[in-house]
């Protein structure tokens, strides 16, 4: 969307942000295609862009835009060429439903949308599309944000991410992907499909894995309000919780894990006076939300356990590494994956001291998972040179900087490794 | 960015202790908090009673005074307030608008400070000042 400095603009900008997810997934029930839902809508709001400046804005501006939307998607249907019969039908079908003049009570109209948004959003999370451009579809369809906010929140050029929505959509439409909400067996392995986009997004700002900044807090408020709504949208599903309860208690420390300077200060060094204690204890409810629906054994909701002893612990020494330990053995048992290690091995330092952790973190130096991640050198450099041997410790610091996309985590490793020498 | 809607009923100044909004009003603004809540941009909500069960502290002279509620001077007062999390300003005041607000009721949007807004004399200050809170151990517990 091209955003003039005129107030209008900057209205519609934001009537779009709140109302743009509810919009294109009513719309998306009746045309029955995410791909058409959202150009539908993107018509609508051209046409908002184009008469509100000259007509002020509506005193309903969702209604506009849903009723702009429609009339758009009848004109479409009626010009379609109709070549058999069962077509027809379904394009009087459609018109009907799009014409349908009786609106239902709001009650009932309020959870169709919801019915919808959660469509939407197992929709645009579809494992038929690419990991990548989920995150990409996900963030268009249901954050509000435009193409360019998303290559800038990704550092990606924007044409790109165009190319990865327009592929998605295809993918969707190839596949016929059906607009509805898993069921039964199903629904297990699509949620965390959704799970994990959410995740995606918020850990990119949260530790970027690449450029200048540390954090991009632009993208953890985006999968945060994401996470929050489908929260509600599934409010029965134990794992949303533990999401939510995660991000919200990894966020809560944002202020404090970045530096005067910019650099990364590491989760022990944090300043807790800084961490925020609204999003803490909004984290403690969401995990106490999993848990109380039985899902205190489930992948996030153990992470948020862990989150939750750190947020808990008034100073860094009155962490509760055993208990936290014993999280990592549960997460291990049920996602082994040598990232769950590496943490494992780091807590067992803490615990049980550095020798047991390293033992841990030498035990993985063989897995190719984590051949190019800067983090097992970077535990190494600290537990060695926890036992003082310098010249181990600051040859891993020098690996972990030569393999770190980040630049400011860069400087802190090399930093780190110039310290071993001086020691 | 974090806002603050701070809802401002005109009237609130002179009302008696205990006076409570009546229960039709009270059902729209749920609505209203519900839609803040769904669409994941509520971080926290509060009414507050009313100033006459309010003091005000004034420090004229650089000494506390006490003073009980209602407050004659008090033009117009806080009766409760929304924290929002939203990309922008105008999206804050967007949502503001859609506030099932009655004729004498007036919201005002202001945004809550970062500590990244503040220049770096006041970031140092603020800094020696949560190293100070949290050796003395009197930060709240979360």
């Amino acid at each position: 969307m091209a955003v003039t400095a005129t107030d209008t603009h900057r209205t519609i900008e934001a009537v779009w942000r709140i109302e743009s997810a509810r919009l294109i997934a009513s719309l998306a029930r009746v045309v029955r295609d995410v791909g058409r839902a959202e150009e539908l809508a993107q018509d609508a709001l051209v046409a908002a862009l184009e008469q509100w400046p000259v007509s002020g804005i509506p005193d309903n501006p969702a209604a506009w835009l849903m009723a702009t939307a429609k009339h758009r998607a009848i004109d479409q249907l009626r010009r379609q060429v109709l070549h058999t019969r069962k077509e027809e039908d379904l394009t009087r079908e459609i018109e009907q439903q799009l014409e349908a003049a009786a609106p239902a009570p709001v009650e009932e109209a309020d959870r169709e949308i919801d019915d919808d948004l959660l469509r939407l959003v197992f929709t645009a999370c579809h494992p038929v599309i690419a990991t990548e451009a989920r995150v990409a579809l996900t963030l268009r369809l249901l954050g509000g944000l435009t193409t360019a906010e998303i290559a800038r929140a990704f550092l990606v050029a924007e044409p790109t991410i165009a190319q990865r929505i327009v592929r998605a959509k295809r993918a969707l439409a190839d596949a016929r992907v059906p607009f509805e909400v898993p069921r039964g067996a199903e629904l297990g392995a699509r949620l965390s499909s959704v799970l994990e986009v959410i995740y995606l997004v918020f850990n990119e700002g949260y530790a970027a894995t690449a450029g200048d900044d540390w954090m991009r807090p632009g993208l953890c408020e985006d999968a945060l309000r994401l996470g929050r709504m489908l929260a509600e949208l599934a409010p029965a599903e134990p794992e949303v919780h533990g999401l939510v309860a995660l991000m919200e208690i990894q966020a809560s420390r944002s202020a404090a894990r970045v530096g005067a300077s910019g650099e990364p200060i590491l989760l022990l060094e944090q300043n807790r006076a800084r961490w925020d204690h609204l999003l803490i204890r909004r984290g403690l409810a969401a995990l106490a939300r999993a848990e109380a629906l039985g899902g205190s054994g489930g992948p996030y909701a153990l992470q948020a356990a862990i989150a939750a002893c750190h947020a808990r612990a008034r100073t860094a020494e009155e962490t509760g590494w055993p208990r936290i330990v014993a999280y990592y053995d549960a997460l291990a048992a049920i996602a082994r994956s040598p990232v769950v290690e590496l943490n494992r091995a780091v807590a067992v330092s803490m615990a049980s001291g550095p020798a047991a952790g390293l033992a841990l973190a030498d035990a993985l130096a063989s897995e190719p998972a984590l051949a190019s991640y800067h983090h097992l050198p970077a535990v190494r450099g600290d537990l060695l040179f926890k036992l003082g041997r310098m010249g181990e410790a600051r040859s891993a610091f020098e690996q972990a900087a030569a393999l770190t996309r980040n630049a400011r985590e860069r400087h802190l490793l090399l930093e780190r490794a110039a310290r071993c020498r001086a020691a | 960015m974090r806002f603050m809607m701070l809802m401002i009923p005109k009237g609130y100044e002179t009302a008696p202790p205990g006076e409570m909004p009546d229960a039709k009003a009270v059902e729209a603004m749920m609505k209203y908090n519900e839609s803040l809540h769904k669409a994941g941009v509520l971080l926290a909500l509060d009414g507050l009673h009313p100033p006459s069960m309010g003091a005000r502290i004034s420090f004229e002279g650089g000494k506390p005074r006490v003073t009980d509620g209602p407050f004659a001077e008090a033009k117009e007062v806080v009766g409760g307030y929304w924290m929002i999390q939203v990309k922008s300003r105008d999206e804050a005041i967007e949502w503001a608008k859609r506030c099932p607000g009655s004729p004498n009721e007036v919201i005002e949007v202001r945004q809550v400070q970062e500590m990244s807004d503040f220049p770096e004399d006041v970031k140092k200050a603020a800094e020696g000042f949560e190293k100070m809170q949290a050796k003395s151990g009197q930060r709240t517990r979360a």
